[in-house]
C-alpha cells in the first residue's frame, strides 16, 4: 500500500466528487477514506487513497488531476500521506 | 489517521508561511580524482560530478512533487580544492582552471552553486593553499556557480594570522574584480572558524576530509512558519514562548528528515545530516528578524535582542535535534542582512549596528553574514573584522563566519543591490579606526585553555 492524502479546494459546483472519483476509478486508485465540508461557499474535500494499484507514475497522476482540478475550478493536490505522519507522529 | 486539521495546518506552512527545503546538497569527494597533471585531474572531477550528481537535480524537483514541498536549492559541495589541486597545480592561474571546470560541472548538472573552492588552513597554509587563497578574486570573477570558503581558525588550533591578513586583502580584490555588479564575488566567499565538514548551506559549504565519498545533506528552513506559530502566543511567559519555538521546529526539522532519507534513497547516496538552520530570504513572512519582532523587540537590534537570539537558536536545536536521527552542519538561526527583509529595515531605521551584529554572532551560528560595507574600508579593516569574529569562534567552541561585501564605489546610505536570494542590503558604517600594526604582525593567535571557562 502507498498511501497518498489529496486535497480538493475550490468554489462549489455539481459534480466535483464524480469528477474526481471517476478519474481515481479509471486511474485503479483505491479510495480509504473521504471527508467533506463547505464553508462560505467554499468546496473543502480530503481523500486518503492508495496508490499501489495504479500504473501512472505519480507524476503522471498529480499532473492529471490537478488537470481535472481546472475543468472544475478547483485546486487539486496529492501528496504523499509520508509528509503528514512525520510532522504529526511520533 | 491523519486528521484534517493536521493536513490544514502542513499545507498552510507551505502555501502560506513559506515552509520549504531550502537546500539538499550532495557532498562528494574529490581526493580519488587527484592527478599531477592538470588536465586529468579536471577529466576526473566532470567525471565523477557528472556520475553522481547528473540526476540531483530531477531527483530533488521528483521529491519536492511527491511530498507537495518545494526543494528549493539542489547544490553540490566538493573536498576543499586546496587540497585536491595540491598535486597539478604549479600557479594562480591553475587554480583558476579548476574552478571553470566546476563552473561548467555545476551548469551540467543544473545545480545554481558548488561549494569547495575552498582551503581549511586553520594552523598554517601549504603552498598550494596560498596560491588557491589568491586566486579566488579571479576565479570568483569568471565563475558564475562557485563558491569559496577559507577556514583560518579553531577551537584546537588557533588563528592563523597570516591567513587572516591576507583573506582581508582577498576579499577586497574579489569586490574590485566584480566591482561592476556591486562587488558581488564578496557573496560567494567566506571565511570561518571551526568550519563544519558537513553544512550544505552556501556560501560556505565544503565536503570535509572526514567525509564518506559522497553524502546526502539537506538544510531545511522556515522562519515563517515559527513567526506565525509564535503570533499565537503574543505576551505569555517564556515558557509558553519556548514550548511553542521547540515544536514548530520539530515538525520542521521532520520534513527535513524524510526528505534527506528519501533523497538519498532514490539517489544511492547514504544520507549524512540535517542542518536545522532558520535560514531567511528577501521574501516577505520568510525572516528570522521578524520572529525577534514577534518576541517582543521593536527591531533586531534593540536591547535583549542577544537574549532573544539566544533563546531562539536553543530552542530551535532543541525542538530539531529530536526529529532527526543526525543532526549537523551549521544548526542554529541565520542573521544574514541582505537576504532577511526585517534586518534591512532595523538597518534603516538606526536600530542595528555591525557591533551589534557581533554580539549577535555570539550566540547563533553563523556570523557576520552578508554585510555591504563601504568600499573604500582597508584590507587591514577587513583581516581586522574577520579577526575578532574567528575570536569569537574559537573561544566560544563554535562555528564563526564573515561574509563581508566592501561595495567598490559606494559609501554609508548607499546600497547594493544583488538581486535574487541575495537580495539587497544597506551599507553599514564600519569603525575607521586603526588596527593595521595588529594586522601586520606574524604567525599565529595560540589555541586558546580549554580549562577555567569564565
Amino acid at each position: 500500500m502507498k498511501k497518498a492524502i489529496i486535497t480538493v479546494v475550490g468554489r462549489d459546483c455539481v459534480g466535483i466528487i464524480a469528477k474526481v472519483c471517476t478519474y481515481l476509478a479509471d486511474s485503479n486508485i483505491n479510495i480509504l477514506d473521504i471527508s467533506q465540508t463547505i464553508v462560505g461557499g467554499y468546496f473543502n474535500m480530503m481523500m486518503v487513497v492508495d496508490v499501489a494499484g495504479s500504473e501512472k507514475s505519480f507524476d503522471a497522476i498529480s499532473a492529471e488531476l490537478a488537470e481535472v482540478g481546472g475543468t472544475i475550478g478547483c485546486v487539486i493536490r496529492i501528496q504523499l500521506e509520508d509528509i503528514f505522519d512525520m510532522m504529526h507522529r511520533l | 489517521m491523519i486528521s484534517r486539521s493536521e493536513i490544514l495546518e502542513t499545507n498552510q506552512m507551505i502555501e502560506k508561511e513559506n515552509l520549504d527545503v531550502r537546500t539538499i546538497t550532495m557532498g562528494i569527494s574529490l581526493l580519488d580524482c587527484i592527478d599531477s597533471d592538470r588536465g586529468k585531474l579536471c577529466a576526473n572531477i566532470r567525471d565523477k560530478i557528472l556520475k553522481l550528481a547528473g540526476n540531483l537535480v530531477a531527483t530533488g524537483d521528483e521529491i519536492g512533487r511527491e511530498y507537495g514541498i518545494p526543494v528549493v536549492n539542489k547544490r553540490i559541495s566538493v573536498t576543499p580544492i586546496g587540497i585536491v589541486g595540491a598535486a597539478a597545480c604549479r600557479s594562480e592561474d591553475d587554480f583558476t582552471e579548476i574552478a571553470k571546470e566546476l563552473d561548467r560541472a555545476a551548469k551540467d548538472v543544473g545545480v545554481n552553486f558548488l561549494g569547495g573552492y575552498s582551503a581549511v588552513v586553520a594552523k598554517g597554509m601549504t603552498t598550494a593553499d596560498m596560491m588557491l587563497m589568491r586566486s579566488i578574486p579571479q576565479a570568483l570573477a569568471e565563475t558564475e556557480r562557485v563558491c569559496s570558503s577559507v577556514n583560518v581558525g579553531s577551537t584546537r588550533t588557533g588563528i592563523d594570522m597570516d591567513a587572516v591578513r591576507i583573506m582581508g586583502e582577498v576579499i577586497r580584490a574579489t569586490a574590485e574584480r566584480t566591482k561592476d555588479a556591486d562587488s558581488i564575488g564578496c557573496a560567494k566567499l567566506v571565511v570561518f572558524c571551526n568550519a563544519p565538514d558537513d553544512n550544505p548551506f552556501m556560501a560556505g559549504a565544503f565536503h570535509g576530509v572526514t567525509e564518506a565519498d559522497a553524502v546526502i545533506n539537506v538544510g531545511v528552513s522556515g522562519p515563517g512558519v515559527v513567526k506565525k506559530a509564535l503570533e499565537s502566543v503574543r505576551g505569555a511567559s517564556f515558557e509558553v514562548l519556548c514550548e511553542t519555538i521547540k515544536k514548530t521546529a520539530f515538525k520542521i526539522t521532520r520534513v527535513g528528515q524524510l526528505v534527506a532519507k528519501r533523497a538519498s534513497e532514490m539517489l544511492g547516496v547514504p544520507f549524512g545530516i540535517v542542518d536545522l538552520s532558520l535560514a531567511p530570504t528577501p521574501a516577505v513572512g520568510d525572516s528570522v528578524a521578524e520572529i525577534l519582532q514577534e518576541i517582543g523587540l521593536e527591531y533586531p537590534g534593540a536591547p535583549g535582542t542577544t537574549a532573544a537570539l539566544a533563546l531562539l537558536n536553543d530552542q530551535v536545536k532543541k525542538g530539531g535535534v529530536m526529529a532527526s536521527s543526525y543532526v549537523g552542519g551549521l544548526s542554529g538561526a541565520f542573521i544574514p542582512v541582505s537576504e532577511d527583509q526585517g534586518m534591512i529595515d532595523a538597518v534603516n531605521a538606526g536600530c542595528l549596528t555591525l557591533e551589534k551584529l557581533e554580539a549577535m554572532t555570539c550566540v547563533c551560528s553563523v556570523g557576520l553574514d552578508m554585510i555591504a560595507i563601504p568600499g573604500d574600508t582597508s584590507a587591514a579593516t577587513i583581516s581586522g573584522i574577520i579577526a575578532d569574529e574567528m575570536a569569537i569562534g574559537m573561544v566560544n567552541q563554535k562555528t564563526t563566519a564573515v561574509r563581508l561585501i566592501p561595495v567598490i564605489g559606494k559609501g554609508v546610505g548607499e546600497q547594493a543591490e544583488f538581486g535574487g536570494l541575495l537580495g539587497y542590503a544597506p551599507i553599514m558604517p564600519v569603525n575607521r579606526f586603526d588596527c593595521s600594526a595588529f594586522v601586520k604582525r606574524e604567525g599565529r593567535i595560540p589555541a586558546p585553555i580549554h580549562s577555567f571557562k569564565n
